[in-house]
């Protein structure tokens, strides 16, 4: 009725429109909620199972146990000291990185050139398969594939190790250890590499027809194609992948626990060490320490890969 | 299974699937056949094949090297199996339904009527990544009160959040190729309230997206080994991984089991929404 | 463009090079089942500038191809200044080729693009640093010489296409349909400053294309092709007026179908014997000729037997369709006269072409 009233003619005085503004705010909020409240139910559960979680790490990462905030922690696991007792940590850090870095960039070759095999066949049956197949094996991981792996390259049962004895290669001899840094690094590659087929495979696909045959045309040879075309415009989308597979490699857990027993001095065992109460009293909240420099890292290979996605959106679409 | 958040990114990224299947004519300029590609894919195969086939006859043995089906015999008997089993399952029927019904309606919801909501929750998906279970143990640990850490439902609850990247995908991409808003309307308009339309009307169409997510979700549930076992609950890869028993093979096998047990359905899984995929096109 | 300098030391320089003539000879490709060229011949002189125009399959994207060496044909032989190039790789061929669309390579520069052929011929940076500057001057792109291919349009792209292409001084120049993916403004525009470049470079063309306006405008001859083979090769306005076959006749321009009476080699054409043109069909039971607007003049008559049904203003000329004995005939007046006309006049046509093409006729659909 009021609305009929003011749309007709002036206003009857300054205050009554005040209010409507006042009234058309508070009915703004309230419509906002009524159209947020629906996905209410999934944004609380969101916060209280993740958002609540990685504040807690956030904040006591930065907290002694008796909750002031602190530094000592973050010093602790960096081990800026050297000394014997915090040593740990830092050469987990370490043995992490190094991890993530050879099952990403060797894995990364390797998936690179295993797509590049698969997407220059001819038959179709056999593409599909295999990118199945990379589906699959990408979700291989964890208590599974280390068993699988112990089953068969174990020193003393493995049946594949027996396979390889018989021939004369057996890779124990050799210095090879399932059970060390670079056969933990070996089963990694089983997930690693199909991961990295299943992330570069589009973009071969992006290669269009029409560069090979210009570079063809203008006098290129196959070599000279992929120096100049080719490899540059593949690269950030095998720089992408790598980033990914780095963060993919850095923070797996399971599959290093259950080939080693634990015993592998990478971050991800130390967190579960802690969280099972084999520290040292003092130490407790490093394990959140740990997590928080985790995810640091984590978070800088996510926006590396991003950064790199846009750039290979650009030229492979 | 630190790579099952991050495939999901790639997976849902394009329809990458389809590119790759039916042959992008953008890689009809190979004309020769390379030895070294033969030297690669074979290379590829032995090393993806080889654990594999050498794992399942380590398990298909007995001690005089020859075929023997007695190890499966003696799953039954071995100690905690059945009741890792049973909790293993219940976590999972626990999780799926605790998933569906947080997303399923959130997403109908958004699709309908808040779409630029979908880019909040795909940055939602994406954190998984960031925060991996073994990080996200330590937090959820922290702030965790003491009568849910004593309730194996804390697990499920936990999954939720995991199994939500893939959820979130697969119906996504469901909703996407449905005419949500006239199927809704067209239900209104002939009186249904909105639990009904959501039964009746949505769910069946959206068959195959809530399938592929049930499964993932399945075997995620069943593959989970870092939370479940810091938190000290033991479930399939617990199980497998801590229990002695009188002959190793016994947890190899149910190990190969539940690998090939992945294969299988997400076999099915990439095979089913491909074909679903194919005739949607025609 | 900037056609209005004069040519410098370097594009004369370009001359001696540019003029090879090209033969085409018997060229038969098969994919499969499908023959894509089945003994298709054509001789091109040096400088010319021919289409290869036809409808999508008809064999003209195979024949380019073929030129430029990316298919084998399985039987023939592709002649270039005097030699036989059929097992010589594309690599090694000399020829430029301009591709449909999305061919510059997306991580260089414009710049970068057209010096490449350069850059694969050991030129030294600056000299081919130079000479790309030029070539991007003579397509009117100088001041995006720094631009990624994302950066530009796509008629933008398609003269660095272009520029690129020329910049190996080809023997040969091959563009594939590369303005169908443009749009009909920038399209226009792009035409007529490819046929100015290459007029002025003199350099021996092939451009293949579906849009017949393009071929007729452009070309100094035109291949219409069918099945792969050729239907016809002549001058635009040869090919216009005097078409060859059916297929020519109904592809190129307008034409209207008339039954007509055969008697020797004339037909019987509205009250006149007009001389065919050609060969008649053996044992056709019932022959049409197939006429061009142009062909037939229009006469007011009461007592006529064609009566007008549609009008049409198309600017200088104005297009009339007049039913006539079951056919109906469309006829160009120029519009200045074209008062007299209104629907529903009684007309008489009078043929006025010299001869006319026959063919037999089609079952009424």
């Amino acid at each position: 009725m009021s609305q009929l009233i003011t749309d007709t003619g002036p206003s009857p005085s300054g205050v009554s429109d005040e209010v409507d503004a006042k009234k058309s705010k508070t009915g703004a909020l309230i419509r906002t909620l009524r159209t947020g409240a629906p996905v209410l139910p999934f944004l609380a559960y969101v916060s209280l199972g993740l958002l609540l979680p990685t504040i807690a790490i956030i904040n006591l990462a930065f907290r002694s146990n008796a909750g002031r905030v602190t530094l000592a922690n973050m010093k602790v696991i960096l081990c800026t000291s050297n000394s014997s007792t915090c040593l740990q940590y830092r050469v987990g850090f370490e043995n992490s990185l190094k991890l993530a870095l050879v099952t990403s960039i060797v894995p990364g070759i390797l998936g690179t050139l295993l797509a590049y095999a698969i997407a220059t066949s001819e038959h179709q049956l056999f593409k599909r398969l295999t990118a199945a197949c990379s589906g699959v094996l990408a979700q291989f991981g964890g208590v599974n594939l280390a068993f699988m792996f112990i089953a068969s390259f174990s020193a003393v049962g493995g049946v594949a190790t027996h396979w390889l004895a018989d021939v004369g290669l057996n890779p124990w001899d050799h210095g090879f250890n399932l059970y060390k840094f670079w056969g933990v690094a070996f089963v990694y590659m089983y997930f690693q590499v199909p991961l990295m087929v299943l992330i570069i495979t589009p973009a071969f696909a992006g290669l269009k027809q029409s560069w090979r045959e210009a570079a063809e045309n203008l006098g290129a040879s196959s070599w000279r194609y992929w120096r100049h075309v080719g490899l540059p415009v593949l690269a950030p989308a095998v720089l992408g992948g790598m980033f990914l597979l780095f963060g993919s490699g850095f923070s797996a857990y399971a599959t290093a626990e259950a080939l080693t027993t634990g015993t592998i001095a990478i971050t991800p065992i130390q967190i579960g060490a802690i969280l099972q109460g084999n520290v040292l009293s003092g130490e407790a909240n490093l394990g959140y320490a740990l997590g928080f420099a985790m995810i640091v890292i984590l978070l800088i290979s996510v926006i590396g890969y991003a950064l790199l996605r846009r750039r290979t959106s650009r030229w492979l679409r | 299974m630190a790579s099952l958040e991050l495939g999901y990114v790639i997976e849902g990224d394009q329809d990458f699937m389809d590119q790759y299947s039916r042959g992008n004519p953008s890689i009809a300029w190979i004309r020769r056949v390379h030895w070294g590609r033969g030297l690669v894919l074979f290379l590829a195969a032995a090393y993806f094949f080889v654990p594999f086939y050498a794992a399942m006859q380590f398990c298909l043995e007995d001690i005089n090297g020859h075929f023997s089906l007695q190890t499966l015999t003696q799953i039954a008997q071995a100690p905690g199996f059945f009741s890792a089993l049973w909790l293993s399952t219940q976590l999972a029927i626990a999780t799926m339904a605790i998933v569906m019904i947080l997303m399923v309606p959130t997403m109908i919801y958004v699709h309908l009527r808040l779409p630029r909501f979908r880019r909040v929750m795909e940055v939602i998906t994406i954190l998984p990544i960031v925060i991996p279970p073994i990080v996200l143990i330590v937090g959820v640990d922290g702030v965790t009160p003491q009568f849910l850490k004593s309730s194996q439902y804390l697990l499920a609850l936990i999954y939720v959040v995991l199994a939500m990247p893939y959820v979130y995908r697969s119906l996504d991409a469901g909703l996407g190729a449905l005419d949500l808003k006239t199927l809704v309307e067209a239900a209104r308009s002939l009186g249904s309230g909105w639990f009904s339309i959501i039964w009746r009307v949505l769910v069946p169409n959206l068959r195959s997206a809530l399938l592929s997510a049930s499964v993932l979700t399945l075997a995620l549930v069943f593959g989970e080994f870092t939370i479940a076992s810091l938190d000290g609950w033991t479930t399939i890869p617990v199980w497998i991984y801590l229990t002695p028993t009188t002959n190793p093979r016994i947890n190899t096998l149910v190990a190969m089991m539940a690998l090939l047990g992945t294969c299988v359905v997400l076999g099915l899984v990439v095979s089913f929404d491909r074909s679903h995929r194919h005739s949607r096109r025609s | 463009m900037d056609t209005q300098s004069p040519p410098t030391a370097t594009t004369t320089a370009t001359a001696p090079k540019s003029g090879a003539p090209v033969v085409l000879e018997n060229l038969t490709r098969r994919f499969g089942t499908t023959k894509a060229l089945d003994g298709f011949t054509l001789h091109i002189e040096p400088g010319e500038f021919v289409a290869l125009l036809g409808p999508s399959g008809c064999g003209k994207t195979t024949a380019l191809r073929v030129l430029a060496g990316f298919e084998r044909p399985d039987i023939g032989k592709v002649v270039v200044d005097g030699q036989d190039v059929v097992h010589i790789p594309a690599q090694k061929r000399d020829m430029g080729m301009v591709f449909q669309s999305y061919s510059l390579f997306p991580n260089m520069s414009a710049r970068d693009n057209v010096a490449f052929g350069l850059q694969l011929r050991h030129q030294r940076g600056a000299k081919r640093r130079a000479r790309a500057e030029e070539l991007l001057e003579l397509v009117g792109l100088a001041e995006h010489s720094a631009k990624y291919p994302h950066q530009l349009s796509g008629g933008q792209q398609q003269r660095v296409a272009l520029a690129r292409a020329l910049a190996i001084e080809p023997r040969v120049l091959l563009l594939d349909e590369p303005l169908s993916a443009l749009d009909a403004k920038v399209r226009a525009e792009l035409r007529d400053q490819i046929r100015a470049l290459q007029q002025r470079l003199m350099i021996t063309t092939v451009f293949v294309t579906h849009d017949q306006e393009e071929a007729l405008s452009m070309a100094d001859r035109v291949c219409v092709m069918s099945r792969g083979r050729a239907e016809q090769i002549a001058t635009p306005a040869e090919l216009y007026s005097r078409p060859s076959t059916e297929f020519v006749a109904q592809f190129v321009g307008i034409s209207s179908r008339v039954n007509v009476v055969r008697t020797g080699d004339t037909v019987a054409l509205f009250g006149r014997d007009v001389k065919i043109r050609g060969a008649a069909p053996d044992g056709a039971e019932s022959l049409d000729a197939l006429l061009r607007p142009e062909d037939v003049d229009v006469v007011v008559n009461p007592t006529g037997l064609g009566i007008i049904t549609h009008k049409s203003f198309l600017g200088a000329t104005t297009r009339l369709e007049v039913g006539i004995g079951g056919a109906a005939v469309k006829a160009d007046i120029l519009s200045s006269g074209a008062d007299v006309f209104e629907l529903g006049t009684r007309v008489d046509l009078v043929a006025n072409a010299r001869d006319v093409l026959v063919s037999a006729s089609r079952p009424a659909t």
